[in-house]
């Protein structure tokens, strides 16, 4: 079987829990085997792994005949692109697109983020989805987000081939309500030309039926999984202070992610014991406000913000920590707690986010529920118990989630669709 | 002769009301009062009040032939006489026909057995107290809080002078052995077992009005054509159950009221008995031996106490709570001791068990939590604010022995106040009345002798 994927981002270059997702995936699918997948991305850096999927970047993909010899392509864009394929492609261009700007090899460039211009770099990813879907062959299309929703369209009706979407997030979750109406209409539009939905868990799935209106028969919940953590990474060693307890929270400071639940939590724990701290790791457009509230509340002495972490830092960040909170007001599917637990931190979730749906050795609270939070804070930093049976069973338990398991799901989802 | 031995389980937690951690210190009330309520009435409504009265008409229409068994936890009887006394009533007059025979157990419900034999001998006897008082009947036989059961626990309840104890008929434990004879326990001979046969009992329990059991539909002819066909020599039956399986595990609709009242016509065709334990005790004997290490309990399909003390946030709240006992037995604050009471009820541990996340059911289903961690979160809330209560009422830094000593000296004292005190009151009666003589004698001789009289009366009255 041959799927032609589209996607954003890729490790190890990825902004935020997208590429993380459709890399393990990816690589779970391969793994079940007899499948050959093609990973189109906007810019490929030239250090992804390329041991489960051919990679195509849309950067170097022509759009535009240029006549240029062997050396110049593999001097160029050798570093990311095999200089036949390129070939290969400049052949099957299937329209002028003299008026648009390219470079010198036909191409056009991305930024392969989230620029100003974005709905333009998703139009333009589209055409160069038209040269790719004709240059190599498939029997099934799979495009990862909205952004990728035009490309997957566009390689449906060039190939007549089926075409899954995979919803990881959708614009009521990002937004709080507050829809861009854009987005919205891509997204839509997305979802009624293909053939199958995959939503990420059953909370998005009800927002693609309920706010979408997505017949319920085409739409699929895969739950994500994670990657197994590296050796160097388990070998982090953190020091810590064995006086003081350390709760985190991890990730953007925005609006959908709660913050200011955390920080109100935080404040009823420390009315009551002073031997915690808090950290709020990341940042965001909600930052300021929460110094802000943090001060206000009069609790600065014992909350602490680090900034952006990246790479290892988290790990470092989480080793450190004896608790992890994710209080998402509306979470997708939130894969931060599973890295939590697998590094062997207890954690504290929102019953408004997806991972919620397969998770049991955790606590589940609503985001709003600021006094359970607390009190769930409180018992995992006082109760050795609590801790300890959290630790290990949390630990076991996200061991068990392997993205194989959700590889076949979409293997699955493949041959329903292809009527095999 | 075969015989069937029918015996119900009553028993309701006081259930813990949400108790956040900043409430510790603060707030010394730990129960959901309007969930406890709520909860029994429904369940006395659906069940106890119209099984008591099938009961009642069986006994009856089978001119005493029908007997049966209740044992009915100290905490349940509370919320019963609160807030459904007319099942007191009821069980009055159940008790009053004299086929009803009311079981031994620990007050609270409690998991005693397996830490802290004085508490456990404590709560006994402060059951058996209760049931007497509402009742008028003294427990003879001993069933532990969910049939738990060990050599240990056989010795100490033979030491209590119980002729039998019922347990669970474990497959592990008896292996190729029937339960349907009697045993006797390898740490106390001169006491009987009475051994559940698990496959009948939850036939009735369980699968009684599940659609997809081979079985089905379960009708009295049929249950008593399966105890007539057991092998010939297997003398007793031992149907044990919880009391709530007549109209709320098996609704009155699914016929579990009418197969009752059907049992004891089919029962006499075939020739066999109704026996409460004591008369099944009396009447046979044992046959084997039977030794059992590891408590065993009618829980899940492992029948041991895994339900309870399994993972490690029911083991820590479990020793957290015992490691206070010694104190609240020293002390003697009605309230401290009545939390003490309900906090103890295994039901708190149960619905902290982890055994089941996957395939769920048994266990969330009578939890009023959402999940295991919830329930230990609430619970070692509440316990905390105990434990500081129970630490108020004596200095942390004095030793068990030693305050134990110290109290028995204040005690010693106040007895030893008494008796000087009589002493001396006896003293100076002997002195008034010595001077009573003399007053006589000076009154003879001259009045202004009357005020001295009148303070000697009023000391004594003072006394």
């Amino acid at each position: 079987m041959r799927a032609l994927m589209f996607g954003w981002e890729f490790p190890p270059h990825i902004l935020g829990g997208l590429g993380t997702a459709s890399f393990g995936l990816t690589k779970g699918m391969a793994k079940c085997g007899d499948i050959d997948i093609t990973f189109v991305i906007p810019k490929p850096w030239g250090d992804e792994d390329r041991s489960f999927a051919h990679i195509i970047g849309a950067n170097t993909t022509p759009i535009v005949w240029r006549d240029v010899d062997w050396n110049t392509v593999a001097s160029q864009i050798g570093s990311t692109c095999d200089p036949q394929l390129y070939y290969d492609l400049r052949d099957h261009i299937y329209a002028d697109f003299n008026y648009r700007y390219t470079n010198n090899l036909g191409c056009i460039e991305f930024s392969g983020r989230y620029p100003e211009n974005l709905l333009e770099e998703i139009n333009n990813y589209s055409i160069v989805a038209g040269v790719i879907a004709r240059t190599i062959p498939c029997d099934v299309i799979h495009s990862h987000d909205w952004l990728t929703y035009p490309a997957g369209i566009h390689a449906k009706s060039v190939t007549g081939k089926p075409l899954v979407i995979h919803v990881h997030a959708t614009d009521f979750d990002r937004s709080r309500g507050n829809v861009n109406p854009d987005v919205y209409r891509i997204e839509k539009d997305g979802m009624d030309h293909a053939d199958h939905i995959i939503t990420v868990s059953n909370l998005t799935r009800n927002t693609v039926i309920e706010k979408y209106g997505i017949n319920p028969d085409k739409v699929t919940t895969v739950h994500n999984a994670v990657e197994p953590l590296s050796p160097d990474i388990m070998a982090i060693q953190m020091p810590r202070n064995p006086k003081e307890k350390v709760v985190t929270f991890l990730g953007r400071i925005t609006m959908q992610k709660g913050p200011e639940y955390f920080v109100e939590a935080a404040a009823q724990v420390l009315r009551k014991t002073s031997n915690v701290r808090f950290v709020m790791a990341g940042s965001g457009d909600m930052m300021n406000k929460m110094i802000r509230l943090a001060a206000m509340r009069g609790i600065a002495d014992h909350f602490h913000f680090t900034g952006f972490l990246k790479g290892k830092q988290v790990y470092e960040m989480l080793k450190s920590s004896d608790v992890y909170v994710m209080p998402s007001v509306s979470e997708p599917f939130g894969i931060s707690p599973l890295e939590a637990m697998q590094v062997g931190v207890p954690s504290i979730i929102s019953k408004q986010s997806g991972c919620a749906e397969i998770l049991n050795n955790v606590v589940k609270v609503d985001y709003w529920d600021v006094d359970a939070m607390a009190d769930a804070m409180y018992s995992i930093i006082s109760y050795q118990g609590m801790y300890n049976q959290m630790k290990v069973e949390g630990k076991r338990e996200v061991d068990e989630i392997k993205w194989e398991y959700a590889g076949a799901k979409v293997i699955d989802i493949y041959h329903k669709v292809m009527q095999w | 002769m075969r015989t069937i031995c029918f015996y119900f389980q009553i028993h309701q937690p006081f259930r813990l009301k949400r108790y956040r951690f900043f409430d510790i210190g603060n707030d010394h009330y730990y129960y959901d009062d309007f969930n406890n309520e709520e909860i029994i009435r429904r369940i006395a409504q659906r069940s106890y009040l119209p099984a008591n009265q099938t009961i009642l008409d069986m006994i009856k229409s089978s001119e005493g032939k029908f007997k049966v068994a209740f044992s009915i936890s100290g905490v349940a009887l509370e919320q019963l006489e609160m807030y459904v006394p007319e099942f007191i009533d009821s069980m009055r007059e159940l008790v009053k026909t004299g086929c009803v025979e009311l079981l031994s157990e620990t007050y609270a419900h409690s998991l005693a057995s397996l830490t802290d034999n004085e508490e456990f001998i404590n709560q006994i006897k402060a059951h058996d107290d209760k049931i007497e008082m509402l009742f008028g009947q003294r427990p003879k036989v001993f069933r532990n809080t969910e049939l738990i059961y060990s050599d240990d626990i056989a010795a100490v309840v033979a030491s209590l002078g119980f002729k039998g104890i019922i347990t669970e008929g474990a497959r592990h434990i008896l292996g190729w052995k029937s339960p349907n004879y009697l045993y006797t326990p390898v740490t106390a001979p001169k006491v009987k077992l009475l051994l559940k046969n698990y496959k009948l009992s939850d036939d009735i329990t369980f699968r009684f009005s599940n659609y997809s059991w081979s079985e089905y539909p379960l009708t009295a002819d049929k249950y008593m054509n399966w105890i007539a066909s057991l092998p010939e020599k297997e003398e007793v039956v031992n149907l044990f159950m919880t009391y709530d399986t007549l109209g709320e595990l098996q609704p009155s609709n699914s016929g579990i009221f009418e197969f009752m009242k059907a049992l004891p016509v089919f029962a006499e065709e075939k020739g066999i008995t109704f026996s409460t334990p004591s008369e099944v005790l009396a009447k046979l004997k044992p046959v084997d031996v039977i030794s059992v290490n590891v408590p065993i309990s009618w829980a899940d399909e492992e029948r041991d106490t895994s339900a309870w003390l399994g993972n490690v946030l029911q083991q820590e709240a479990f020793n957290k709570l015992y490691s206070v006992a010694e104190r609240v037995r020293l002390c003697d604050d009605m309230r401290l001791k009545q939390d003490w009471n309900y906090l103890q009820t295994s039901d708190h541990f149960y619905y902290m068990c982890t055994k089941h996340f996957d395939d769920g059911a048994v266990h969330s289903h009578y939890s009023p939590y959402d999940s295991a961690y919830e329930a230990f979160t609430n619970y070692m809330n509440v316990l905390s604010d105990f434990i500081v209560r129970v630490k108020e009422q004596y200095p942390d830094s004095i030793e068990n022995e030693e305050l134990n000593s110290l109290i028995t000296t204040i005690r010693n004292q106040a007895s030893e106040i008494e008796m000087l005190k009589k002493e001396l009151t006896s003293a100076k009666n002997n002195n008034a009345s010595a001077k009573g003589n003399k007053t006589k004698e000076a009154e003879a001789e001259a009045k202004p002798a009357a005020p001295k009289k009148k303070r000697t009366k009023a000391k004594e009255e003072g006394e």
